[in-house]
């Protein structure tokens, strides 16, 4: 059966750390970033489970500032 | 098709105008004393013929947005409304203003304030050449006398506006729009071409072709600093207008001992009054401002070396006179002389209050 | 079988990222707010319908003013309200064009109300997207027509009293029966699925503009959540749980 992969890049400087991308993830890859701020002072988000990643694009598609890029292979 | 001469009224002269110019759009509201100007166009139905788009619109609000539309897009777009509804384009013009926009008003001036009275006035020329709106701005603003001036306004404001990138208006009167005389139409020019519109007016918003940056249509600056440079940049247009663009017509003046200043019907008017004054042997000469804004003020001034006097005779409680002041800056004396409320005064009139008030 | 995160971080493997007509500004929204979504679906339609030349956007008074930053096409920065008139008179100027507006609920729902229905009625071949957040966002979470009966805001500090202040205006339900729409429609952006939705409804909208058949109008019912005074998800959640009972989902019409 084949397998899905995915991998999400993040502009962290883009990011605002609205937490919105880590609730639509279905495999809860994404987390904020707990103490690390980006140069406006955001919690940006980050990949907390990379392995999990299916490459849905749900995070992408929430995300309103347009941060996030997402990737997929077939295994 | 050519030069043509036709008997019309004022109103009317300003559509046939308009579709000559080759004006890509008109958008308006009703009112008295100027709705003839919607009417010509839509019997004239110019969209069969030079393409001109033509739109009642839901209110004067509206129509004044339908020109920021048209004239962000580069086009030659014009309106017209009588006191009441230039009042409620106030807003739009400002921003017309604001963002750099050619376009043409029209406003054939009713008595106020409020709802007031649908005969003729001269009481929005405060508001026609101080701004209107909000903000520092000023509006090219011509003053016809004449049905043929109406005509003739029509493709002056729209090059005014054009080459200064600023709104012009036709301050015109109830007594001009109404009334009938017999006029030189222009021959008809096209309308220019999307193509002629982006090369001649590379700011206009017509869609974004990949080898330049977005044009974007704002009045809107958050930035103090900048805000104060492109308040600097509209001042630096309000002087080049000043400087090129002031029209005055001198009647009798040379050896006048007496002036009037007045514009439009009023103008009109006093020329009579020049020839009753001659009877009773005064030398009355009118000096008659085309652009209200630029105001002639040098050619007043000079007056000042040979006049004894002069009268600012207008439709109003005494609009114009305040620019005439400044113009003369108390070198002779200057007094206002003014019909309220659609009331206008008779040649005669004119000459007792000249009597009275400054000999 | 292991593989590297950088053996899938490769172009030919990209399934999504920002729109190329979304510019690299970065965006003055606050944390979470719908009005970025929305614009990252516009400039994706208009990228792949290939209009991106033809087209021109009305942006409004609003939180949306500066939208004209973000989507790299030409714009026309409106008065508060007065959008429609505007892309009316473009439109007619530019049939070939497409047009549409970006509104706010008291852009489009109080100050412009007279402008939409009139637009609408002429039936404009424009598009008209809505963003319906029950608040002034711009203007600091001030009341909007469309605010909730009950629901806090600065000037409704008590709750929305519809003895003092009306009910909650229902826009896309007044203009649903206007003979000169062909489409209207509510959606929303809060979750993937409603995303991709309103991404066609978009489309579908555009489409109709191009092909002259009316006016569309897309009511996005979205978060406010500085002026809701919410995270972005609680934001989210009560947007579920209160607005789309008043705002119900789905298309009103489309002929
Ligand atoms: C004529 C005028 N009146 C009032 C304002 C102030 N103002 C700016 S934005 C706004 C409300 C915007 O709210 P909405 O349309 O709901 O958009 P949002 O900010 O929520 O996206 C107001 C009242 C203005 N700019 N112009
Ligand atoms: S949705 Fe976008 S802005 Fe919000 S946390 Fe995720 S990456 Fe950051
Ligand atoms: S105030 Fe509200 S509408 Fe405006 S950007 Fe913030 S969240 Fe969005």
């Amino acid at each position: 059966m084949a397998k899905i992969k995915g991998a999400v890049v993040v502009n962290k400087e883009r990011c605002k750390g609205c937490e919105l991308c880590v609730v639509a993830c279905p495999s809860k890859v994404l987390a904020l970033q707990p103490a690390e701020v980006n140069d406006r002072g955001y919690h940006y988000a980050f990949m907390q489970n990379p392995d999990a990643c299916i490459g849905c694009a749900s995070c992408g598609l929430v995300c309103p500032d347009g941060c996030i890029t997402v990737y997929k292979v077939k295994l | 098709m050519k030069e043509e001469i036709k008997l019309m009224k004022g109103n009317e002269a300003i559509a046939h105008a308009a579709i000559r110019y080759g004006a890509d759009g008109y958008f308006g509201y009703p009112i008295t004393p100027q709705s003839e100007v919607m009417e010509t166009l839509m019997e004239e139905k110019p969209w069969e013929t030079t393409g001109m788009v033509v739109l009642q619109a839901e209110s004067e609000v509206a129509a004044i947005n339908m020109v920021y539309g048209g004239a962000s897009c580069g086009k030659a777009v014009m309106t017209s409304s009588s006191s009441p509804g230039v009042s409620l384009k106030q807003e739009g013009i400002s921003y017309l203003a604001g963002a750099e926009l050619p376009c043409l008003i029209v406003n054939v001036m009713r008595g106020g304030p409020g709802l007031g009275t649908i005969q003729p006035s001269q009481a929005d020329y405060f508001q026609a050449t101080k701004g209107g709106g909000h903000g520092d701005y000023h509006l090219i603003t011509l003053a016809p006398a004449s049905v043929q001036e109406m005509v003739d306004f029509v493709a002056l404001g729209f090059d005014l506006a054009f080459k200064y990138r600023n709104p012009a208006i036709i301050l015109a009167d109830g007594i001009i729009g109404q009334m009938m005389e017999k006029v030189v139409l222009p021959p008809f020019r096209k309308r220019r071409t999307e193509e002629e519109i982006r090369a001649q007016n590379p700011w206009a918003a017509l869609g974004k072709p990949k080898d330049r940056k977005r044009n974007v249509i704002t009045s809107l600056e958050l930035d103090p600093a900048i805000m104060e440079q492109n308040n600097i940049r509209f001042q630096a247009t309000y002087k080049r207008i000043s400087e090129n663009e002031i029209r005055y017509e001198e009647i009798n003046c040379e050896n006048a001992d007496y002036l009037i200043v007045a514009f439009g019907s009023m103008a009109r008017i006093c020329q009579k009054t020049i020839e009753l004054a001659a009877e009773e042997g005064i030398k009355v000469g009118v000096l008659r401002p085309i652009t209200l804004w630029p105001f002639p003020s040098e050619a007043i001034a000079r007056q000042t070396s040979h006049v004894k006097g002069i009268l600012s005779a207008e439709l109003n409680a005494g609009q114009m006179v305040e620019d005439v002041r400044l113009a003369v800056n108390g070198k002779v004396r200057v007094e206002h002389f003014g019909r309220l409320g659609g009331i206008v005064p008779t040649p005669d009139e004119v000459l007792a209050a000249l009597k009275e008030k400054l000999m | 079988m292991y593989m590297d995160i950088n053996d899938i971080i490769k172009p030919e493997n990209l399934v999504y990222t920002k729109p190329r007509l979304m510019n690299d500004n970065p965006m003055h929204y606050c944390p979470g707010c719908s009005h970025g979504v929305v614009h990252k679906l516009i400039a994706e339609v208009i990228d792949e319908m290939g209009i991106e030349e033809e087209t021109i956007g009305i942006a409004p008074v609003g939180c949306a003013v500066f939208a004209y930053n973000y989507i790299d096409i030409d714009w026309i920065e409106a008065a508060h309200g007065r959008a429609p008139a505007i892309a009316t008179a473009v439109k007619r100027l530019n049939p070939k064009k497409m047009v549409f507006t970006y509104q706010g609920d008291g852009d489009l729902a109080a100050i412009g109300t007279a402008e939409t229905i009139h637009a609408c009625n002429r039936g404009e071949n424009i598009v008209i997207i809505f963003i319906n957040n029950g608040i002034y966002g711009m203007t600091g979470g001030q009341m909007a027509p469309t605010t909730l009966e009950g629901m806090k805001t600065s000037t409704c500090p008590y709750g929305r009293n519809v003895a003092l202040n009306g009910y909650p205006l229902r826009i896309a339900e007044l203009v649903e029966r206007v003979d000169g729409t062909c489409y209207v429609t509510r959606q929303s952006v809060h979750t993937p699925a409603s995303i991709r939705k309103a991404k066609k409804a978009i489309r579908h909208a555009f489409e109709n503009a191009m092909a002259g058949k009316g006016t569309s109008m897309i009511e996005i019912v979205s978060t406010c959540n500085s002026g809701w005074k919410m995270t972005p998800v609680k934001a989210n959640q009560w947007m579920e749980e209160n607005m789309f009972a008043k705002y119900p989902m789905g298309d009103l019409k489309n002929v």
